[in-house]
């Protein structure tokens, strides 16, 4: 027994000692070193390679050695009874600890190293975002041959905190009141939500209809249509006009619209096809702005003010949280209500 | 030991030739301990009365607003970091902004957790957006300087509470305005002037931006805040 642990110990000292210290370094110093790492390159990139490479390693050889150790457990609890058991379980309880702190000590390291695969999508110059946020209102011409889409993520991304940005600006100006959640919370997975989920829509039309467009495009796409968005809702939120908002709507987003749907057609074959995916997006992005102006909008409470009257049924006063559909439905009734009753 | 030293070597000998910035000291950092080997030099803090050890960290916090309110280019933000600063200023604007009243009508005030949250994530979102722009700065060291930049806000928070207590007329509409205008405008001057360093100089503008969204939305929340009285 002892000879065995004596040469098991011996047979991983060159390894053990050596993989012991290093990896408990490695899985100790995986903070510090990443910490150290940043400080000091630009090119950090490598080093994460490097360090992912040495863990892949390090990973083989505790391997073996556990693989190993098993073998020698196994034979020597069932030849030496209780005492044996003892020792190789505790050793092998702390084995077990140490693997699992190191296999998440890695997890953690490559959800880390993720983040570097979207680093190609961040890398823009300040004014290819301004060109392409102008380029974003202007319909293309050339419908015949696929349109060039830049697939970068940084513009998107902060044209959806600019509308959260900007929404919170409107909900608060037009006194909504979110019942159960947050007005940050309700604003940011608007935002989120139109963003990814109808990029991820279209996308899935676009590959039921052959069109030649990845989802990076697509989002991308989608991201910078926000644009136009972004600049009616920030003119109409603190000047109250219909008209001005319907002109805007139907100037700023149709142009944005028109541009999104003039790249999709470039990339799509066929009539129907085209139709269906450019109608669906069209109505989508026209909709939601339509949509993100009158849910947030001091008239509509001015609307239910005015009809006051004896034969009312008692309105909520705070309808934010009723859709707009039902409100509007609400007010129509009302008002053909109003109107028989004040006829007679 | 040395055996494990030596072999250590080659392993960790290509982390040394990286170009590395003069003014952060990585030497000290990179030679990692092993064992017990540091126990009696570093962690001999722990055997000094509690009351050492607060004011000791209050201290490196007071000084780092010291150098947030008055923001040269120095890296004693960057280079001894922490984040109790950042938690103090957090949950005193948390607090602040909360207000009080749990039951009234007008939910629209940001509460607690929304507020600690939009700063946290917030900040992990900057930094993340820095990371990937080619920043050569540090995850939490950005952290700890977008969290001590919160501080002239929360002077205008205070502020604001004061002006509020007078009245909420248009002056004091007016006056706080100001305020958070310019202690939001303060902010995102001192951020940037330590985050921007760790930029290629072209990209400066696409880091400064979320930047100055981030601020702008913790600004407009004070700005729109009304007390329930």
């Amino acid at each position: 027994m002892s000879a065995s642990q004596g040469s098991r110990s011996t047979s991983t000292e060159p390894w053990g000692s050596f993989e012991n210290n290093i990896i408990m370094q490695g899985s100790g110093s995986a903070v510090i070193d990443m910490e150290n790492m940043d400080d000091t390159s630009g090119s950090s990139f490598e080093d994460m390679g490097e360090m992912h490479q040495r863990m892949k390693e390090e990973e083989e050889v505790t391997a073996e050695a556990a693989a190993a150790e098993e073998e020698d457990s196994g034979e020597d609890g069932d030849f030496l009874g209780v005492k044996g058991l003892k020792g190789q379980l505790g050793r092998q309880v702390a084995d077990e600890v140490w693997q699992a702190g190191k296999r998440q000590a890695s997890k953690a390291f490559n959800l880390y190293a993720n983040i570097d695969i979207l680093r190609p999508y961040f890398d823009v110059e300040p004014i290819q975002v301004r060109n392409r946020l102008i380029e974003s209102l202007i319909p293309v011409r050339m419908i015949n041959f696929p349109q060039k889409v830049a697939g970068e993520l940084y513009g998107p991304m902060m044209l959806v905190f600019t509308m959260v940005a900007i929404l919170l600006h409107g909900m608060k100006t037009s006194g909504t009141v979110i019942r159960e959640g947050t007005l940050m919370g309700t604003a940011i997975g608007t935002c989120f939500g139109y963003w990814l989920g109808v990029s991820s829509f279209i996308y899935f039309l676009a590959y039921l209809c052959n069109a030649q467009i990845t989802m990076l495009q697509m989002l991308s796409l989608l991201g910078y249509g926000l644009f136009g968005h972004c600049t009616v809702l920030f003119i109409t939120y603190n000047v109250h006009f219909h008209s001005l908002f319907y002109i805007l709507w139907l100037v700023i987003g149709g142009l944005s619209t028109l541009r999104m749907v003039a790249v999709l057609i470039s990339r799509t074959v066929g009539p129907s096809p085209r139709l269906i995916l450019c109608g669906t997006l069209a109505a989508l992005h026209m909709l939601f702005l339509l949509y993100l102006h009158f849910a947030y909008h001091k008239m509509v409470e001015g609307i239910l003010d005015t009809l006051e009257g004896p034969n009312i049924p008692p309105i909520q006063r705070v309808a934010r949280d009723v859709p707009i559909v039902a409100n509007a439905v609400v007010n129509a009734t009302i008002k053909s209500i109003a109107a028989v009753v004040q006829s007679q | 030991m040395a055996e494990v030293e030596e072999s250590s070597k080659p392993l960790f000998a290509g982390l040394s030739d990286i170009s590395i910035s003069e003014d952060i000291p990585v030497e000290g950092d990179i030679s990692v301990p092993v064992g017990s080997q540091s126990a009696d030099n570093d962690f001999s803090t722990l055997d000094e009365p509690v009351k050492d050890t607060i004011l000791r960290d209050l201290k490196a916090v007071g000084q780092k607003f010291v150098h947030v309110m008055y923001p040269k280019k120095s890296s004693a933000l960057l280079r001894d970091w922490d984040l109790w600063g950042p938690l103090l200023l957090c949950v005193t604007l948390a607090l602040m902004l909360q207000g009080g009243s749990v039951d009234s009508e007008e939910d629209g005030r940001p509460q607690f957790a929304e507020v600690f949250v939009i700063i946290w994530f917030g900040s992990v979102i900057i930094t993340l957006n820095t990371k990937l722009l080619g920043g050569t700065i540090s995850f939490f060291q950005s952290l700890c300087v977008l969290g001590y930049c919160i501080l002239p806000l929360t002077v205008a928070m205070i502020v604001c509470r004061i002006v509020l207590v007078g009245g909420s007329g248009l002056v004091s509409f007016v006056v706080r305005l100001i305020v958070v205008t310019a202690s939001f405008s303060w902010s995102t001057f001192a951020s940037t002037a330590f985050l921007a360093d760790s930029q290629p100089p072209n990209r400066k503008a696409l880091v400064v931006y979320p930047v100055f969204l981030f601020y702008f939305v913790i600004g407009w929340m004070i700005l729109t805040f009304s007390p329930s009285h």
